[in-house]
């Protein structure tokens, strides 16, 4: 195995190079395109053994990638962001389908006002579709989980599309140290697409996307699909094992750092979540019992999981790096219905926001994060969610609101 | 860990300096991240480009808040605040410049007190110039103390493995030589006390406050305020007129600059609007009559120094 420094774009490109992907449907948009841009530069000197093709639209895009995983065909994908929205109608209708392919998105903010930064708005509205999703923090992550990605999806107990997520500009374009299987070695992990009774045969056609009507037939279809989602967790347990046996690199469901002795635990996910691991390490340095929980699987979401995992903690603190407007943190939502009523559950579950369109979340911040939950703990009352923003901050969008002749009145009263 | 940050314009090379000097940590065992940042990318806009180096697992992330070790490619970007070039710059942090000015003139000019060094280069080198990404990597590696020569040579070949050998020389020699001359300094970059949890700077959180949806649309008000913008900050060269040569069609020149940046006065006489051209030499190639010609900033202001892009811009 060779260790070179490569981008989160790069290792994507790696990711789709190293599963051997045959049909590559593809659409530039930042933060992505240098990963098309590798695998069509690839396919250019023959290197890779693929067809590239340059569809219209994000929409169009999807369309053909499940077209063409359904005739047998192992296809790699990218987007993000808008491109990501433009082709949510197809994200939800394939999954319907059935139809097992990988999908990176580079995470972007999404409009408006539009931006080029992370967030995970973009992935989490795929979050209903039916498209299992696993969420990267590292460059080596990218690359490892798009292999473990192709097992996932075309195992006969899930068949879906799985979206591998990572985050614009922290990952896309940051190279890290990363190590690069032998390609024999992963013909070993991933082995033939086998999709069993899909094919295109002209003498013998099949008809996917049926209509149905009537609810009864529609919920069985429905659920089937929930429930294939939900066997994503054991299948990836599966998998996990058996790429840790053959690549020595752990990837577990939920990501577990020093959590298991803490009173106090963070949660998030994807790229921000080693800036966490940092903080971690130095409050640890003074004496604190912290950790990190981060889920990789977030569809299907780690429900049983998280409650073993915080069953006892003093108190938690849920970092969303998204906003469902008029509700708050997706994560943390999702967290609490996981939690709620459960023995032993902790009860604090505090809600923060930072990281939106790429906000920087500092050291300090983690820091401050422990000690109010700390607090919330000692006096027993759940903090209200905070939108990491310093005055600092507010300035700057005062200062940008003048320059735009945008007339601040009332301004005085309402800061 | 070492936290390196270099400054400079799009089509400088900062973010291939990043790549080279990252790639060499890289070969003498560190752990490495480097990356680039940039919004829209464009050549002339300001950009930096980030390394971070360790002997253990780098869990950092984004940009560097509080550098070693800052390099300004472009030293007309020191005094663009946009730019962020002093961004975390305190007493112990080392700041390299490229310019002919002395390292006092800059202290004393941007109000610092750590190390500031510069790297000279020759007068009106146009040659030297398109070569700054390197020169700072070559100086850079030399700082650290901690790259040796043939890793730096190393890591310039396996990033520029996709350009020809003369280019790859060319750029090994700016690198070498930068390097030599930062033999003094050698081993200068220290690296900085890592913040603890128990004593920090709290961040001054508010309560972001309810505004109508006439403040918080986001929406601008302003007209024709990107007049106000002087685009002209992002020439590195810039198109100079021979009115010797100009037939005076009154129209090529003007309608080809894409950024409308080409009046003709009623005399018919074509005057290029320095504050918000470009330098993308459009209007040079399209010239029929070749009266176009190219020159680097620091050389118009020698010729002509009342023409600047920036009122207080140096250049």
């Amino acid at each position: 195995m060779n260790r070179v420094l490569l981008t989160g774009n790069g290792a994507a490109a790696w990711g789709a190079r190293l599963a051997q992907a045959e049909y590559i449907p593809a659409f530039p948009i930042t933060p992505q395109t240098e990963i098309i841009e590798t695998l069509a530069q690839w396919i250019d000197q023959d290197k890779m053994t693929a067809r590239l093709v340059t569809l219209e639209s994000e929409h169009s895009m999807i369309t053909a990638a499940a077209a063409a995983a359904v005739t047998g065909v192992r296809v790699f994908s990218a987007t993000s962001s808008q491109g990501l929205l433009y082709a949510m109608e197809m994200i939800y209708t394939v999954s319907g389908w059935r139809a097992p392919f990988v999908l990176v998105n580079v995470s972007r903010g999404l409009a408006s006002p539009i931006t080029l930064e992370p967030d995970h708005n973009d992935v989490l509205a795929a979050r209903d579709s039916g498209c299992l999703q696993i969420h990267c923090s590292t460059c080596q992550e990218v690359l490892d989980n798009t292999l473990i990605a192709y097992r996932l999806a075309e195992d006969p107990r899930v068949r879906l599309p799985v979206i591998v997520n990572l985050d614009g500009f922290y990952l896309s374009f940051t190279r890290e140290p990363v190590l690069l299987p032998e390609i024999e070695s992963v013909k070993n992990f991933i082995g033939e697409y086998n999709p069993e009774n899909m094919r295109f045969r002209a003498h013998e056609p099949m008809s996917h996307a049926v209509a149905v009507l009537g609810g009864a037939p529609y919920s069985y279809f429905r659920y089937q699909t929930h429930l294939a989602v939900e066997n994503g967790l054991a299948v990836y347990d599966e998998l996990a094992k058996e790429f840790e046996q053959q690549f020595g690199r752990e990837y577990g469901v939920i990501e577990n750092y020093f959590a298991d002795d803490a009173d106090y635990v963070f949660v998030m996910m994807d790229s921000f979540a080693t800036k966490a691991k940092d903080a971690v390490d130095k409050l640890r340095a003074t004496g604190w019992a912290i950790g990190l929980l981060r889920p990789r699987l977030i569809r299907p979401f780690p429900a049983e999981r998280f409650r073993t995992l915080l069953s006892g903690k003093k108190a938690v603190a849920v970092i969303d790096q998204n906003i469902s407007m008029g509700m708050g943190g997706v994560l943390h939502s999702e967290l609490c219905t996981a939690l709620y009523g459960q023995p032993q559950t902790p009860e604090i579950v505090a809600s923060f926001i930072g990281g939106l369109g790429g906000r920087d979340i500092t050291v300090e911040e983690f820091f401050e994060i422990a000690k109010s939950i700390r607090h919330a703990d000692e006096i027993n009352q759940t903090p209200s969610p905070r939108l990491l923003y310093t005055e600092t901050e507010l300035r700057e969008i005062r200062k940008l609101q003048s320059l735009a002749n945008v007339k601040l009145h009332g301004f005085g009263e309402t800061s | 860990m070492y936290r390196i940050r270099f400054h400079g314009r799009g089509g400088q090379g900062m973010k291939t300096a990043s790549r080279i000097l990252g790639t060499a940590f890289f070969l003498e065992g560190y752990e490495v991240q480097d990356a680039p940042r940039y919004g829209a990318e464009r050549r002339g806009a300001p950009i930096f480009a980030y390394v971070r180096a360790a002997k253990q697992t780098i869990h950092e992330r984004g940009v560097i808040q509080q550098p070693d070790l800052v390099i300004i490619a472009d030293e007309s970007l020191a005094s663009v605040s946009s730019a962020g070039t002093l961004i975390g710059i305190d007493k112990h942090c080392v700041l390299l410049i490229v310019s002919n000015e002395s390292p006092e003139s800059w202290k004393h000019r941007l109000n610092l007190d750590c190390t500031v060094l510069t790297l000279a280069y020759e007068q009106l080198d146009i040659h030297q110039i398109s070569y700054a990404g390197i020169v700072c990597t070559g100086a850079a590696a030399r700082l650290t103390g901690i790259i040796s020569n043939e890793t730096l040579q190393r890591a310039i070949k396996q990033e520029l493995a996709a350009f020809d050998e003369s280019v790859v020389a060319n750029n090994l020699h700016q690198a070498l030589d930068a390097y030599k001359k930062m033999a003094e300094h050698e081993a200068c970059v220290q690296k900085s006390q890592e913040i603890s949890a128990d004593n920090y700077q709290a961040p001054e959180w508010i309560t972001l406050p309810f505004d109508d949806a006439n403040i918080s649309a986001p929406a601008i008000h302003a007209s024709a305020n990107s007049v106000q913008i002087k685009t002209g900050l992002w020439r590195s060269f810039r198109p100079v007129i021979d009115y010797q040569h100009c037939k005076h069609c009154w129209w090529i020149c003007s309608t080809y600059c894409p950024d409308g940046a080409i009046n003709v006065d009623d005399s018919g006489q074509p005057q290029i609007d320095y504050d918000h051209c470009k330098g993308c030499m459009v209007c040079v190639a399209q010239c029929p009559s070749h009266a176009i010609s190219i020159i680097p900033e620091q050389q118009a202001e020698v010729a002509a120094p009342e023409v600047t892009a920036i009122p207080g811009d140096k250049r």
